[in-house]
């Protein structure tokens, strides 16, 4: 009948010779040989937080936005005043800007890997496609505000109409994004600058996902705003 | 795991410790203490509502000074009883729902349950407490602007709200306030979201897998879950909300709106928008409320139980499967609405197919009652009254899931008495049932188990006194968001009126014991154990109070599912889920 054995068992033990009765995790008294032999343990080293972080921060965004367009398509249908309005030009240039700025962070992380491997590569150097990347990103909230000026000197403001309100929305709402990735790129450049590197992978990792994805967002977002339905 | 650990070390001040604090811990208990506030603010809002209801003419002195338009000379005028209203169902759905069993209570146990020193982004949890303060301050703001809160109700459906002052008091400065307040509240609750998810991923102690968190995690991780998405679109929805009001554009407002005597500049808005948007956050929201009531309930009664539930995993399941659903039934709430008839259908389905696993939820907990020898104390009484609270306030949802009988009920108290039930009373009875086991944890003292128990069946009584009569009123035809039923034919249900009013007044007046309580036992309440339920889960392996990184800095490793009581063979009736106590359980024959 049952004994009790005071040891604690080794980690990843052998199962138990006995086929064990009783279903894993059943929260019954079934399981009580730790993990019925199968310690499925968590890594000895979870991920970090960062790395997760990054994708639920990510669907919360995705989420937001996808509120706005499923009220662009309803207010889109539910008037009669909706008036498509001409994408100012200046938006396909900032587009490409973004684009050639997702590549410049990836060139980015490849000397930066290589400069904390200590692979010969100077931090200059590491630095300077983040400074791109940087510059990059700034051309491109000033490109948008280029063609906010551009709408306005039409005589589109945010309240003209419905298409108007939501370009304006839309963009700026994506433009606080994209200045918060501004930020989190300030930050790696901070992070590589300390004495010694204090920059982790995953850090510089997140916040390029981050930034590919204001990249892809923006396109959406170009297509949502063109889009006539 | 050495993440959190390397973020922030022990605290040094006053103002690190107590107020900027990083940790977990106090985060948690400083969401409980403005959830305590919320409650009894609006506890208190929610009496002025009941005595105007049934002595329309009687002076509430000194309320004047609160409102001079609102209530002159003590007098709570139609508009004035509609901003009540609204507030009454704000800071309640909004600042005690979601903040104390989710943000509180998970704030607080989440971490230790899973064995990690704090959250994932201790400074995201300290951000997400202090933005949830000033969305609060901003909000209560609206008292004291000159046209007071908003009248719109905590829905603030539009047009009303979206116009300006010309809709009527309150929906000028105060209708602003309070969208700023909700937009900052969404933020809020996205990073601590962000944080709940992250930490639940990825700061697990060695051996505690997904299935042997307790089921109070697995409410909260689930929970994080339905309010990342949810919040992620009220937040939106509030913006275009504020541009409606603020900027002169026309989401919400349709065309050719004529208000006091203007007619409005806009044109072309939906205001069913505003609807569809807000109930998609907030039917989860109910979810939001409930869930972590749920998990909180299940973890105590199985203690007092000392077995574990008929099935974990079912029982994680369903919560799941509410979780999921909660998505796609918003529009129940929208029957009235106008929208076409064949949607209401639709929504029916899902809304009938949610009562499955909350259904399975309920025989689940009955079912793993009957023949156990509970042990009663406060904490399970609660626990139990949450499931009466549950079923009887679910009950209703049946009927009010059916367009053709929602039609008839939806503006009547039949609504009010259904989700005031389940939603409202029973996630505050989770909340109580927490607020007794955990306050030993908490505090290191125990609270008084005499006076937990008195003022169990005072609330619980109360409270059926209070809500079923509402169900009864409202299959009268008793109409909801009057400010007065005197001369009208609603005038014969004054009588169940004045009951409701008396009894509202005694079970809030019931809720002092409480407060007297827990401040006594907080400062003069006999020290508390360790453990002084004798449960398994890992914050029951720790000094209460904790130390300020949990564990001492020791990784606990985990051997065991969470529930072990009542182990033939063990040295006790229970094996903590750190302990290395291994049995050999008999082959069933």
């Amino acid at each position: 009948m049952a004994t009790t054995v005071p040891q604690p068992p080794a980690i990843n033990a052998q199962p138990p010779s006995r086929p064990f009765p009783g279903m894993h995790g059943g929260g019954g008294s079934a399981g009580l040989i730790p993990g019925a032999g199968e310690l499925r343990a968590v890594a000895e080293r979870s991920p970090e937080p960062a790395r997760t972080g990054i994708w639920v921060a990510l669907a919360a965004i995705a989420m937001s936005f996808a509120a706005l367009t499923s009220a662009l398509i309803v207010r889109q249908g539910s008037g009669n005043d909706w008036q498509h309005i001409l994408i100012p030009r200046i938006l396909y240039l900032n587009s490409a800007i973004l684009v050639l700025s997702s590549l410049t962070l990836e060139f980015a992380r490849k000397t930066i890997a290589s400069y904390i491997r200590g692979e010969g590569v100077s931090r200059s150097q590491a630095m300077q496609w983040l400074g791109a990347t940087l510059a990059l990103g700034c051309a491109f909230v000033a490109g948008q505000y280029l063609a906010w000026l551009q709408l306005r000197s039409e005589g589109l403001y945010l309240a003209t109409n419905p298409n108007s309100s939501f370009f304006y929305v839309l963009t700026a709402v994506h433009a606080v994004h994209v200045l918060g990735g501004l930020g989190g790129l300030l930050r790696v450049i901070y992070l590589l600058r300390t004495p010694v590197p204090i920059l982790r992978k995953s850090t510089m990792d997140s916040t390029s996902y981050y930034w590919h994805f204001m990249g892809m967002l923006w396109m959406y977002l170009l297509f949502v705003v063109w889009l006539k339905l | 795991m050495s993440e959190a650990a390397a973020q922030h070390g022990p605290p040094q001040s006053f103002i690190w410790k107590y107020v900027f604090s990083l940790d977990h811990k106090i985060i948690g208990l400083q969401y409980y203490a403005l959830a305590l506030v919320a409650v009894f603010i609006g506890m208190f809002l929610s009496w002025l509502m009941r005595f105007h209801l049934v002595w329309p003419n009687a002076a509430i002195p000194g309320l004047q000074l609160l409102s001079k338009n609102g209530a002159p000379d003590g007098l709570i005028t139609p508009e004035y009883y509609l901003s009540l209203l609204t507030m009454h169902g704000t800071l309640m759905v909004f600042f005690v729902l979601t903040n104390a069993p989710f943000a509180a209570f998970g704030n607080y146990f989440l971490p230790i349950q899973i064995g990690a020193e704090d959250m994932a982004f201790p400074r995201f949890n300290m951000m997400s407490f202090w933005t949830t303060f000033v969305a609060f301050v901003v909000l209560l703001a609206a008292f004291v602007v000159p046209d007071g809160p908003p009248i719109s109700g905590w829905t603030a459906y539009a047009p009303l709200s979206a116009i300006g002052k010309d809709a009527g008091p309150g929906l000028g400065m105060g209708q602003n306030l309070w969208g700023i307040s909700i937009a900052i509240f969404c933020i809020a609750s996205l990073l601590g979201s962000l944080n709940f998810i992250a930490t639940t991923l990825d700061l697990r102690a060695k051996g505690m897998t997904l299935m042997r968190m307790p089921i109070s995690t697995w409410a909260w991780f689930i929970t994080s879950c339905i309010a990342l998405l949810a919040f992620a679109v009220l937040l939106p929805a509030c913006l275009l909300l504020i541009l409606d009001r603020v900027a002169g554009t026309s989401f919400f407002i349709p065309a050719g709106l004529v208000v006091s005597d203007r007619l409005q500049p806009h044109s072309g808005g939906s205001p069913l928008l505003w609807q569809h948007l807000f109930w998609f956050f907030g039917h989860p929201e109910v979810y939001i409320a409930i869930l972590p009531a749920m998990g909180i309930v299940s973890h105590i009664l199985i203690n007092s139980m000392r077995k574990p539930l008929l099935s974990h995993k079912v029982v994680i399941g369903s919560m799941m499967a509410i979780g999921f659903l909660s998505y796609m039934v918003w529009g129940h709430h929208m029957f009235l609405s106008g929208m076409n008839p064949f949607s209401a259908l639709v929504f029916s389905f899902p809304t009938l197919m949610i009562t499955i696993p909350a259904t399975i939820l309920a025989l689940i907990w009955l079912g793993s009652l009957y023949g156990s020898r509970l042990q009663i104390t406060a904490a399970s009484l609660f626990a139990l009254g949450f499931i009466s609270m549950f079923v009887s306030g679910g009950v209703s949802g049946f009927f009010l899931a059916q367009p053709a009988i929602d039609i008839y009920l939806h503006a009547t108290y039949f609504v009010v008495g259904h989700f005031h039930l389940v939603m409202g009373v029973a996630a505050i009875f989770g909340i109580f049932a927490g607020t007794y086991f955990w306050m030993p944890k908490m505090t290191g003292r125990m609270m008084n188990e005499t006076l937990g128990k008195i003022h169990f069946w005072l609330t619980f009584v109360g409270t059926y006194c209070i809500f079923m009569p509402f169900h009864y009123l409202g299959l009268a035809g008793n109409v909801r968001r009057y400010s007065s039923f005197v001369d009208d034919f609603m005038a014969p249900l004054m009588p169940v009126h004045k009951f409701i009013t008396i009894a509202a007044l005694c079970t809030g007046a019931a809720q002092l014991i409480f407060l007297y309580n827990l401040v006594h036992s907080r400062f003069w309440g006999p020290v508390a154990p360790e453990n002084p339920w004798n449960a398994t889960s890992l914050e029951w392996t720790i000094p209460s109070p904790p130390p300020w990184n949990n564990f001492g800095g020791i990784h606990p490793v985990v051997y065991h599912d969470p529930y072990q009581y009542s182990v033939e063979g063990a040295k006790e009736d229970f094996i903590m889920q750190n302990s290395p106590e291994q049995v050999e359980t008999p082959i069933p024959s």
